[in-house]
């Protein structure tokens, strides 16, 4: 019962994310740009004052999938660098704590720029 | 030779005729209501080609091969083409008819262009500057897509007031001939800018410049809109659309059951998913060659006007908080030459 | 004209129409959940195969961003995204599918000016207010440190 609620309560966090920032496409307009990018910032904030934390403690992965939890991540990465290398943490901090998911994004595109066709998007079923 | 009436409006001399026309279209505009009658239908957006660009300009390629042949005409017989289309510095053209080795004029007039190819090319004919001249234009989602929105495998979410650029290419050959249809008038558009900033929003960019072409058409040229069986404008989509009848409904003009817009035609708007409609210069060059001209021609419309629409707009110029000026140009479209 | 800008902007308003948010809000909700839920997955698995919780969460994300970019190159992913709007836009995978489309899309301009170029073009804004906003935190940070 116990990874039902975990898997329940990560569903439902995660959810929440997404449903907020339909409400911003839809009500105001914004860019997928914009509201990623305000997505992010925010989850830096909310790592930064140590309010995030808390909520991927109760919904896991429906806080850390969110652009939000990689907010998050990069707030908690320039903590822990300062932690160690004090002033020159505030220039490492940053992108060694986002480094996996960057990477891992630049390295796929990459090889899926190289092995996949372009596919054609006016075909629609 | 044409005479000029006033305020824009062209009126032409008589025996301007748009001796053949062609439209070649994309898949999803083949499936679409309008889908029977098109010369050409592609399989895919592809058209065999490793370029969205060079897929668009094979597009034009094709109407433009299929008019000619329809009218029976060779290449030389055309002396002047007039051609655009969307991307920069009209490639799709200039790529598109580079073989021909006939004498080019490129127009941008984003999608009003089929109506500004077709004002120049019935202009030069009725002044018999040279025999016939052919007007082409087309747009390719994947091509305008990537140049003026996202890569096409992005899954950005598209607004409700956002449009569908049409894969379509539309060409006519103009001279002067006894067979309708007929090109009367013309109205050369003013660039009206009703303030409006959201480049997702094309349509309600577009209605005023609509509005202010169509009224003006019809003061200059003494006419009501009940003397024509149609009014099509070029892809308002339906936002645009209904601006356009309010504009007219505070002159007390109803033109709901005259007017048709080309971007709400090509598409079946329950079915395919194009949120406000189609777009580009393809949709109304296609929708004029395959479904308006064809029915004038075979007299089951008798006067009708095509004003096709344009957004002027870059997306540099709109990132910079510009508004976004629009155009329409009307044609008066006739099957009686006087 | 017959009508200023000022009620032209009016009557544009009115006929815009806006998205059917009944529908809109609760497919986000539940698409985007759904992939919160995969990411539970593999956070148990890694987890499971004996990695600590920081790990896990990066492998998590690697994983993510591969499936994003394997249904991006299959363009499946932008037909999810029809459905999924934020559902799909929020998640990292999201993030994932902005840097991969353009990388493809723009090959045809070669690998350096093409892909290398643009991979970033929808992405890059992410990147640079994160770490610009994770900056500013670093300084204020810092300067706490130096004083407690």
């Amino acid at each position: 019962m116990d990874i039902f609620m975990e898997y329940v309560r990560a569903f439902v966090v995660g959810g929440l994310f997404c449903a907020v920032g339909q409400v911003l496409i839809d009500l105001t307009k914004l860019t997928p740009a914009r509201i990623l990018v305000a997505y992010v910032v925010a989850g830096t904030v909310l790592g930064a004052i140590g309010w995030y934390q808390p909520l991927v403690d109760f919904a896991g992965a429906g806080a850390t999938v969110p652009l939000t939890g990689f907010g998050n991540l990069l707030a908690q990465g320039i903590r822990k660098a300062v932690d160690k290398d004090g002033f020159l943490g505030i220039f490492t901090g940053g992108f060694t704590a986002c480094a996996a998911g960057v990477t891992a994004a630049i390295i796929f595109g990459l090889i899926v720029a190289l092995i996949f066709k372009r596919t054609d998007r006016t075909r629609q079923e | 030779m044409a005479k000029y009436v006033t305020d824009g409006t062209v009126e032409l001399n008589g025996g301007v005729s748009v001796h053949s026309f062609a439209a070649a279209v994309g898949k999803m505009e083949g499936d679409g209501p309008l889908g029977d009658c098109f010369d050409y239908i592609a399989k895919g957006a592809e058209l065999g080609e490793k370029t969205w660009e060079k897929a668009e300009s094979k597009l034009q390629q094709y109407a433009f091969d299929i008019a000619l042949s329809k009218g029976h005409l060779i290449k030389d017989d055309i002396s002047f083409i007039f051609a655009g289309d969307l991307l920069n510095q009209c490639t799709g053209s200039a790529y598109g008819l580079r073989e021909l080795n006939i004498p080019f004029i490129g127009l941008y007039g984003a999608c009003s262009t089929m109506a500004e190819s077709l004002a120049m090319a019935s202009l030069f004919a009725d002044g018999k500057i040279g025999e016939f001249c052919a007007a082409v234009t087309s747009s390719h989602f994947c091509s305008a897509e990537r140049q003026f929105r996202f890569p096409i495998n992005y899954g950005g979410v598209r607004t409700p007031t956002a449009q569908w650029t049409a894969t379509a290419s539309g060409c006519c050959i103009v001279g002067c001939a006894e067979q309708p249809p007929f090109v009367r008038k013309i109205t050369i558009g003013k660039i009206v800018d009703m303030g409006v900033k959201d480049a997702n929003n094309m349509g309600s960019a577009m209605a005023g410049a609509a509005y202010d072409s169509i009224t003006r058409h019809l003061r200059n040229t003494g006419k009501a809109v009940t003397d024509f069986d149609a009014i099509y404008t070029g892809d308002l989509g339906q936002v645009g659309s209904d601006i356009l009848h309010e504009l007219f409904a505070r002159d007390k003009v109803n033109i709901e059951n005259i007017h048709k817009d080309c971007g709400l035609m090509l598409y079946d708007m329950e079915k395919q998913d194009v949120h406000a409609g189609g777009s580009g210069c393809g949709c109304s060059a296609s929708v004029l060659c395959g479904h308006i001209l064809p029915r004038i021609k075979s007299g089951e419309l008798h006067n009708v006007l095509f004003a096709a629409t344009g957004a002027l707009m870059s997306t540099t110029i709109v990132q910079q908080g510009e508004s976004i000026p629009g155009i329409s140009h009307v044609i008066e479209l006739s099957d009686k030459c006087i | 004209m017959n009508i200023s800008k000022q009620e032209y902007e009016q009557v544009a308003k009115k006929h815009a129409g806006s998205s059917k948010m009944y529908i809109t809000i609760p497919k986000a909700f539940l698409i985007g959940g759904f992939i919160c839920c995969i990411g539970e997955f593999f956070m148990n698995l890694y987890q499971y195969i004996g990695n600590d919780n920081e790990k896990s969460a990066a492998f998590t994300s690697i994983t993510l961003v591969l499936i994003s970019a394997l249904l991006t190159g299959f363009g499946l992913y932008e037909r999810i995204a029809k459905h999924g709007g934020a559902g799909t836009l929020v998640p990292i995978t999201g993030f994932a599918n902005a840097v991969v489309s353009p990388a493809l899309e723009f090959k045809t301009e070669g690998y350096v000016l093409g892909t290398g170029a643009k991979m970033f073009v929808i992405a890059g804004p992410v990147i640079v207010y994160g770490i610009a906003a994770a900056f500013v935190y670093g300084i204020i940070y810092w300067i706490m440190g130096l004083f407690s």
